[in-house]
């Protein structure tokens, strides 16, 4: 009951200017999505809007389901195996959960960046060409290195890194593996790129580059981030949605649910006084 | 007082000082138990650890000097004629001493003075008892009341006991280091007076195995030749043979069990896989002489193949199947210690799940499973009772599979099994292969061991 208020609370106010046009920006579209892990009902009724070329935050207290609802928008949920997702998730208007869709080519598209950098235990530069490789996006050696140095470009990694290619991508620092986990998805050419909580293991400097990455990234790529840090979703993004306990409580723009939260939860969880 | 009573006796004085240290410790601090350095149990240990371990250092050392002691005394007491007679002589008379002293069998009638020696032995053994127990308790007594005398508030009893705890971990560690020890350096002193007989270079390099030495000069094949190339090739061949067996099938189904099978299918299946681990080696070893060499036969003649009765290939392969388990628990293992995380990033980037298990996983295990397999290959080339049965004893120096080979380990029993003489170059010759056997399984076991380890820093 309170939900469906909230969502036409937003509906109402924050999407006006837009109109109906809000609805066909959308690069993603969430109806109704529910997620259980086994007995645990995980994720209740999660209606949302991700739009193009934006940043989205997704903010909440810890088990509040805004991670699992990342990992539903490119179906990593698939690999747990009590998981169960119902409910609709549209990407550029196609059902992502229908049998038709190839995960794979899902993935492809939605690249992702975890909590942890997980570099894997092989070069730079393999580490940063796997998935072309295997997607086959390059024709020969020129190109793939062509697609290597790009990438490293665009996640700022470049300049530390050129000289030593061939080292394991392991033996980088914390800040330097995760930007090497942000040029490793930025390879494939995603669409749009899901970042859980990409800076809680880092350290305030290597989190400021990150950040300024993603502001440089927003240009071409859709980028929802899950972050427990409420500066971090203020500064770097330009949509934010409040979850709690499994349910979203608020979206709308950053300035709006920090400057003037519709929800008193919402507003509870961003002065602090839970979560 | 015989030994064992004796010792009985001290572990029951040892219990009953754990019991007066505890209650002289709650004495000690009535009512303020918390203001004792350790708690009343340490006191108690402490108690008992004065009670037992002096007394019973001084048994084992008695133990290992009384029969020398006694030896010396009993023989300088025979008469004077004897002290001339040699060593070996004087051995045997020391031999009817002690069986007579000790009521074994013993010859006919005794001279009298070896039975006055008898007697005398009888004698000092008893005083040499009566004198142990009287003092084994003496100093189990008084460390006990050494121990009660000192316990206080400020005695630091937890301490003490937990050093003594450290002082028989230590040793415990040590007997396996020194058994291993004990075994290298047999190997090694054994191989010496081989090498005495036969130089290294012809043995280690040598084409021709015949461990035949004859008793006369004169007699058929008295000049035999120990060169060991044909048993190192036999089991080189019959490993090799196993490892094409273990090595796929191990690695294949260690994925399979890890990436692919259902929670419950794995619960079933992984124990029962290793149980072929449980199986007697010997079991082994008649299904490949009876069944499965009689098949290769069957089926090489269908091919119009001459295969021997007992080949490397019925040997190899049944020994492969023994030694999958290794390679697929460990590999197992191994791939399930890979990290989710890796996998999550492969997934995320859109790889399949074969991709993700042979560009991620499998790389990322790689070192764990060599370590593994390297640990099957030396399974494998220690393994005896499978290539006794199923692969011959003849040593031909051949690569043919369908041949019947011989290995360093079948020969290591033919040569030691039976009425040997201990100082032949026949029989000593079981101890060079054995010490080169065990230079290789070392070799692999620490290379695997380096490996592993290598594998361990990968994340963090």
């Amino acid at each position: 009951m309170e939900k469906a208020n909230v969502r036409e609370a937003r509906e109402t106010t924050s999407e006006t200017p837009e109109g109906t046009t809000a609805v066909t920006d959308a690069k993603i579209q969430a109806v109704r999505t529910n997620v259980h892990y086994g007995d645990k009902h995980a994720l209740k009724d999660v209606t949302l809007d991700i739009r193009a070329g934006e940043v989205t935050s997704f903010i909440g207290p810890s088990g509040c389901g805004k991670s699992t609802f990342l990992r539903c928008l490119n179906r990593m949920n698939d690999t747990i195996d009590s998981c169960r997702v119902s409910g609709t998730v549209r990407m550029d208007g196609e059902d992502i959960y229908d049998p038709k869709i190839d995960v794979v080519q899902l993935r492809a598209r939605v690249g992702m960046v975890f909590q942890k950098p997980n570099p894997f235990p092989k070069s730079i530069y393999d580490n940063i060409a796997y998935g072309p490789r295997i997607h086959g996006l390059a024709a020969n050696k020129d190109e793939l290195d062509e697609i290597v140095v790009t990438s490293l470009e665009k996640a700022g990694l470049l300049a530390e890194v050129k000289d030593r290619m061939e080292a394991p991508g392991t033996g980088l620092s914390g800040g330097q593996q995760q930007r090497l986990c942000i040029a490793r998805a930025i390879a494939v050419s995603p669409e749009v790129i899901l970042m859980d909580e990409p800076c809680s293991a880092l350290d305030p400097i290597a989190t400021a580059k990150i950040e300024e990455l993603i502001d440089e990234l927003r240009e071409n790529y859709t980028i929802v981030i899950v972050t427990h840090s409420m500066q971090q979703a203020a500064r770097v993004s330009q949509r934010t949605a409040f979850f709690h306990l499994g349910e979203l409580i608020e979206v709308g723009d950053t300035e709006q649910i920090f400057t003037n939260p519709r929800h008193k939860l919402t507003q509870g969880y961003i002065t602090g006084r839970f979560g | 007082m015989p030994f064992s009573f004796l010792l009985l006796v001290l572990a029951a004085l040892a219990v009953v000082s754990y019991r007066f240290g505890t209650a002289r410790a709650r004495a000690v601090a009535p009512g303020r138990q918390s203001q004792l350095h350790s708690r009343p149990m340490y006191h108690g240990l402490y108690a008992a650890i004065w009670c037992g371990v002096p007394a019973l250092i001084v048994a084992t050392a008695w133990v290992a000097f009384q029969p020398v002691l006694v030896k010396g005394l009993v023989m300088g007491g025979l008469p004077d004629s004897y002290s001339a007679l040699p060593e070996a002589r004087l051995n045997l008379i020391w031999n009817d001493i002690r069986n007579l002293a000790l009521g074994d069998v013993v010859r006919a009638q005794p001279a009298p003075e070896i039975q006055a020696a008898a007697d005398t032995f009888h004698r000092l053994y008893a005083i040499g008892n009566a004198a142990l127990a009287v003092l084994c308790l003496a100093l189990a007594i008084a460390g006990t009341s050494y121990a009660l005398k000192r316990v206080s508030m400020s005695l630091r009893a937890r301490n003490q006991v937990e050093r003594v705890i450290t002082v028989f971990l230590v040793l415990s560690s040590l007997v396996a280091i020194l058994t291993t020890v004990g075994i290298v350096l047999s190997l090694l002193f054994e191989s010496l007076r081989f090498f005495g007989k036969v130089p290294p270079l012809e043995f280690l390099f040598g084409l021709h195995w015949s461990p035949q030495t004859a008793l006369r000069a004169d007699q058929v094949g008295s000049s035999g030749s120990f060169g060991a190339i044909p048993l190192f090739t036999g089991t080189l061949l019959i490993s090799l043979i196993s490892m094409c067996v273990a090595v796929p099938v191990g690695l294949m189904s260690a994925i399979y069990m890890s990436e692919y099978a259902h929670r419950k299918f794995r619960a079933v299946a992984k124990p029962l896989l290793e149980i072929l681990a449980g199986i007697p080696t010997v079991v082994y070893g008649f299904f490949a002489a009876l069944t499965v060499a009689p098949f290769i036969r069957r089926l090489g003649e269908g091919v119009g193949l001459s295969v021997a009765s007992e080949s490397a290939l019925a040997a190899g392969l049944v020994m492969g199947v023994m030694i999958i388990p290794f390679v697929s628990s460990i590999s197992d293992d191994v791939i399930n210690a890979v990290p989710q995380s890796m996998r999550d990033g492969a997934y995320a980037l859109g790889a399949t799940k074969s991709e993700t298990i042979r560009n991620v996983i499998v790389p990322a295990a790689l070192p764990g499973i060599v370590g593994g397999v390297l640990l099957a290959v030396s399974r494998a080339i220690g393994e005896t009772m499978i290539v006794v049965m199923a692969a011959g004893l003849s040593a031909n120096l051949t690569f043919n599979p369908l041949d019947a080979v011989t290995t360093v380990t079948v020969q290591i029993v033919t040569l030691l099994t039976g009425d040997q003489e201990f100082d032949s170059a026949k029989t000593l010759a079981a101890f060079a292969l054995g010490l080169v056997l065990f230079c290789v399984t070392l070799g692999l076991n620490i290379l695997a061991l380096h490996v592993v380890r290598k594998y361990r820093e990968q994340y963090e």
